[in-house]
This record gives structure tokens, sequence and C-alpha cells, in this order.
């Protein structure tokens, strides 16, 4: 499966010189562009690690795809997003998060039910990468042990 | 009628002499008022019967609304009676429309219940619009100070929460209304939120009249579509949603359901305008203490928002629901199905997301709005439209809105999911594009084009609706247009 969280999912794999571009029009709305990883991409995963803090005083597109892919380099098999914070006063939240990096397999997610009265049903959306203890969740070639899922 | 008095007459024996005199000599038409900071200012469009003049009309207007009855009454002299009379100050003539004017009416902040949008409604439009004086007359706008703005809670979630609770950013979201919008059953009604959601859209929806009917009863409906929504969620890892309507006969009904909706995991609940005010703040309430989104069909609202001479203005319902507290509302879409002039759409759109608004005629805004740190409501669009007009959608109505493509997906040739697909791909393409600095509006149909070129279910959808469009005149328009600028 393809995880399709963050704002360009559904488009095939930017390219550097697209998010580079992505990257610029954060830069020229003012806002401060950060990385982060993770090997939970659960959608309610809020707190993905941070690759450092958000550039706040970077304001060269170039920069940030040097931390781009540094964090690449160092993750190569994780999901990496790029994300831009507005400070300004109503909003002062994320205005763009996008992915630029995830694992070669992406072995997805069950849906665990567990029945209740009345027909109902309590909802587990289950991440089939958490299986494994952390770290160890996406084998470096990418062809992880759950392909024949 | 009488004729406009040459002189108010607001003390003594004279004026409380029983007996009927003139509203505007009563003293609700006061020229030379400055409202103050804190008065609620009403903007009425009056239409005076044959031989009432406007400062008549509109004064008769502001006695109306606020504590004037036809004929004099002693009791008065036990009140400040000058500081709860309304006060019209301003009458001027709308432009090119012959005997129609703009009554600006101020209304002391002590006339209002804090907090209740009934109390607020109850008084400006309460008993004024069935007045013989007047022809027909509509209420096109109302300045709401900050000190009454302070009583209410406003959206329970707000576009910033919303978008951070869904994890979904940069974009508008998209939604789709289940169709056929009567008649399914659960089961299949179930089939098409999963479908839909798996396919790329962020929220389905039920639509304003499916409450709990034979064909379907209400927990059926909420039961299979928690069940699509989190199968869709599962294969995309994406946080989803459905509105499960709750509207119903009665509150306790209505609670019922919420909490039925809550239980089940669900992030989102919907509610009708046709409940009613009260109704509505009551909902908001419990969406607050719940941690849940509150969609609000506009259902109704038509029957008084479209015709320029007679009702009220979408943009005062507009204010009037931020106030109540609703995280989401139908406000038009431009180039759809549904009536919506695209100048008229900015003024509601704003009203709705801006954190203070200017006075903007060509946009209907006559007045200055503070919204004092109210939260900020998600505008839906519609009705009609499909992924072919994605740059103009974009265009008007911004980023942070809800594109609802209920036909627009369930109508695809080649499935819901390819709809969802193409809708989603499509609006993808375009925020790409215009953060790229490309003039989106003008290339939308190239940028489509290139998206289709990879995306088989974007490629179909443009063959089928690519040149559908609604091109029917606006009967809600601006009454005035800016100045053509010199160049």
């Amino acid at each position: 499966m393809r995880i399709t969280q963050g704002t360009f999912s559904f488009l095939p794999d930017l390219t550097d010189e697209q998010i580079s571009k992505q990257v610029e029009y954060c830069l020229n709305q003012g806002w401060a562009v950060s990385v982060e990883f993770t090997d939970d991409p659960h959608p309610r995963n809020t707190y993905w690690e941070m690759w450092g803090a958000p550039m706040f005083d970077l304001k060269d597109p170039a920069g940030i795809m040097q931390e781009v892919n540094a964090c690449r380099k160092a993750y190569p098999n994780h999901y990496i997003k790029v994300n831009a914070s507005d400070s300004t006063r109503g909003w002062e939240t994320i205005r763009l998060s996008f992915i630029v990096n995830r694992p070669k397999h992406e072995p997805g997610f069950g849906l665990l039910r567990q029945e209740g009265e009345g027909r109902t049903v309590r909802y587990t959306v289950h991440s089939y990468a958490t299986d494994k203890p952390e770290g160890e969740r996406y084998s470096v070639d990418g062809a992880g042990p759950d392909d024949s899922r | 009628m009488a004729a406009a008095p040459k002189k108010t007459i607001k003390e003594g024996k004279e004026r409380y002499k029983a007996g009927v005199i003139p509203y505007a000599t009563m003293g609700y038409w006061e020229p030379n008022y400055v409202p103050k900071d804190t008065d609620i200012i009403a903007l009425f469009r009056v239409t005076p019967q044959e031989g009432v003049d406007p400062e008549e009309a509109a004064a008769a207007v502001a006695g109306e609304s606020s504590t004037a009855t036809w004929t004099v009454v002693w009791t008065d002299r036990l009140t400040a009676c000058e500081l709860y009379r309304g006060k019209a100050y301003r009458v001027d003539p709308v432009p090119n429309q012959p005997n129609q004017y703009f009554a600006y009416i101020a209304y002391d902040l002590d006339l209002f219940e804090p907090g209740s949008i009934a109390n607020l409604t109850a008084s400006i439009i309460g008993n004024v619009f069935g007045f013989k004086a007047i022809k027909a007359l509509r209420l096109e706008d109302m300045r709401i100070p900050v000190a009454y703005v302070k009583t209410f809670d406003g959206p329970p979630t707000g576009i910033v929460v919303e978008r951070e609770r869904l994890d979904k950013f940069g974009r508008p979201l998209l939604g789709a209304t289940v169709k056929p919008k009567l008649g399914l059953s659960g089961k299949n009604y179930g089939r098409v939120v999963y479908e839909a959601l798996k396919g790329g859209l962020d929220f389905t929806k039920d639509d304003e009249n499916i409450n709990s009917q034979p064909f379907m009863h209400w927990r059926d409906r909420y039961l299979y579509v928690m069940e699509g929504v989190n199968r869709a969620s599962a294969a995309t890892g994406e946080v989803k949603g459905s509105y499960l309507n709750v509207t119903a006969a009665t509150m306790e009904d209505m609670y019922e359901r919420a909490e039925f909706a809550k239980e089940l995991g669900s992030v989102i609940i919907m509610i009708d305008l046709v409940i009613g005010f009260t109704a509505i703040q009551s909902m908001s309430k419990w969406a607050r203490k719940n941690d849940m989104i509150l969609h609000l069909h506009r259902a109704g609202y038509a029957t008084y928002a479209r015709q320029k001479n007679h009702g009220i203005s979408f943009r005062v319902i507009a204010k009037w629901m931020r106030m109540a507290g609703v995280d989401h509302i139908h406000s038009g879409t431009v180039v759809g199905k549904l009536e919506g002039d695209p100048s008229m759409i900015k003024g509601f759109y704003d009203t709705l997301r801006e954190p203070r608004l200017s006075a903007s005629l060509e946009n209907g805004l006559f007045f200055e709005q503070d919204w004092a740190s109210l939260r900020k409501v998600m505008p839906v669009a519609s009705g009609g439209i499909h992924a072919g007009q994605m740059h103009q959608l974009l265009h008007y109505l911004g980023e942070d809105v809800v594109l609802q493509f209920g036909g627009g997906t369930i109508g695809h040739p080649d499935g819901i999911q390819a709809g969802a697909t193409a809708n989603r791909v499509a609006v993808e393409a375009m925020i790409l594009a215009r953060n790229e600095g490309r003039d989106f509006l003008k290339e939308g149909p190239e940028i489509l084009a290139e998206a289709a070129r990879w995306c088989a279910p974007l490629r179909a959808a443009l063959e089928t609706w690519g040149d559908i469009t609604f091109t029917y005149a606006s009967t809600d328009t601006p009454d005035f247009v800016p100045t053509p600028m010199l160049v």
C-alpha cells in the first residue's frame, strides 16, 4: 500500500527540484520549515521525531534541501516529511506538510474490531510495522519480511 | 403615516400624550446619532409603502425592532427609554433601485441577552418583517461589537484545530455527499462511504434530509458508515470522517444520536439549519464538550436569503453561525449548480474565515467587523462541482474550504474510488502548481491535462464533465461595483 498522508501523496513522488520549489513557497510566506521522520506512520501518530528544530532563520531552500538529504541519508527507509509552520496570529500552526521519503515497502495497517453490545464495534487501526521494535521496522534493502502480506 | 417630522419630540407631556405619533417623531430617527463602539448596528434594505418617506420607514423598523409599539405608552417614562430605543441614524438610497433605501440602525448592547442568537434575532428580525408600512425589508448586514462577540463561544473546533486533528494541511479538504440521497439501505450506504474515502476523499456526508427513515434507520446508518470510515482509514493511513447527520425531531433525539456517533469514534457530526438557532447553539456546546467537529448544512436558507428585496442576506446568517458556533457551513461554490455571485461569495467566505473584516461594498460587507479571536469556520462548497473546475475553485474559494463532489465522485464512469482519486489528484496537482508560482487560473486546464496523462481516473473525469458549466445570472448580487481604475 501507499500511505497517503501529507499534501502531495496522490502525486508521483516529488523530485528534489519540486520539493525545493515547495520549500521556496513556504519561505516566501514567512513560514519556518522543519523536517521530521518516523517508522510509525499511524494516522494518529502526531509526534514524528524532529530532525533538529524548525529552521526559523534559514531562508535559503538549498540549505533546507541539505537537511532533507542529510535526514534521508541517516534514515533512508523511514517516512520523512517537510512541514512549514506559520506563526501569524490566528494560525500559529502547520500550513503545509508533505512526505519526501518513504520506505520501499509499506506494509500498511490492519483494522482490529472489538465487537460490543448492540452491534457496536470498537475499531483500532493497527500498523503492521510497529509489530517490531523501533529501528527494526523497515529493513535497509526495503524488502520487509512482511512482503508476503 | 405622516411625512418625516422636522423635529423629534423626546421628552415631556407632548411626547407622551395618548395617541399615535410618527415613529420618527417618537425619537427612533436620530440623524445626528454617532453609534457607540458597543452598539449593535443593523443595516436594512427598506422598501417603504407609497407615501411613507424613507426616514419614517427606517424609524418604524428601529422602533418595532426595539421598544416601540403602535401607540404612545406612558410606561416608557418608567424606564431609561432613550437608551433602549433603536436609533435609525442614516438612510441612503440604494444605487439603481428606485424606492429602496439602506437604513442604518444602532441598538444599545443592553437590549440583548449575552450569548443568545435566539434573543438577538427575536429583536432584529422578530416583528418588523411583517410591518404594514413597509412593502419589503431585507437585513443586509450587521456590525457585532466585540463586547457582544465575546459573549459567544464560537466554533467548537475551527479551521486550525480541525486541520491539526485531521493532520491535513495546505490544500482544500475533499468530500462527497452520499447519493442517491434517499433510499439506500445502511449496508449499501456504507459501501459508498468506504469507496469514496478509500479513493482519496477526506470526508463523506449525509444529506440534509437523511435522518431516520423507513429505508434506513439512523443507528444502522451510523454503524455501517463507521465501518466504512475505519476501513478506509486503515487502507490509506489517513484520518477520515463522515458527517453523521443528527438532525431529529427533538433535542433528546439529537443528543442520543450524537452520543452514539461519539461512542463509535466519529470525528464529526452534522446538523441542519432548520433545527433552529437554539438547537444549533445546544449542539455546539455538546460538540465543544465532546471534541466533535460540527458540520452545518444550511437547509432552508435560500427561502429567505436569495431575493434581494426581502429576507436576510446569507452574510448575516454566516455571522450568526460563527457566533452560534459551527465548524463547517455551506457557503456557495461560484461555479456550481447553486446560486452564487463571485463577489458576494467572497464576502461570505471572508466573514467566516478572516479574523477581522474591513468594509467592502463590492463584496456586500457594509461594516468593519472584529471577530476578536472567535475561531474560523470552514466554508463548504457543494453542488454541481467537478474536478475540471479545480483551478477556478481554488481561485475563488482558496485552500481553507471543503470541496464537496457528490455527483462528481459517485457518477464517475469507472466507479466511486476512481471518482475520488480524480478529485484528489486534481486538487494536489493544482496546489503544487500554485505553490510553484504558476498562473494556475489561466493554466488550470493544462495543469489538469498534465496530471491526467498519468492518472486515468482524472482523464476519465475530464472527458465526462470537462466542459460542464452552470451559467445562469445570479439574483443575489452586489449593489455597488468598484469604480474602474485608470491605468
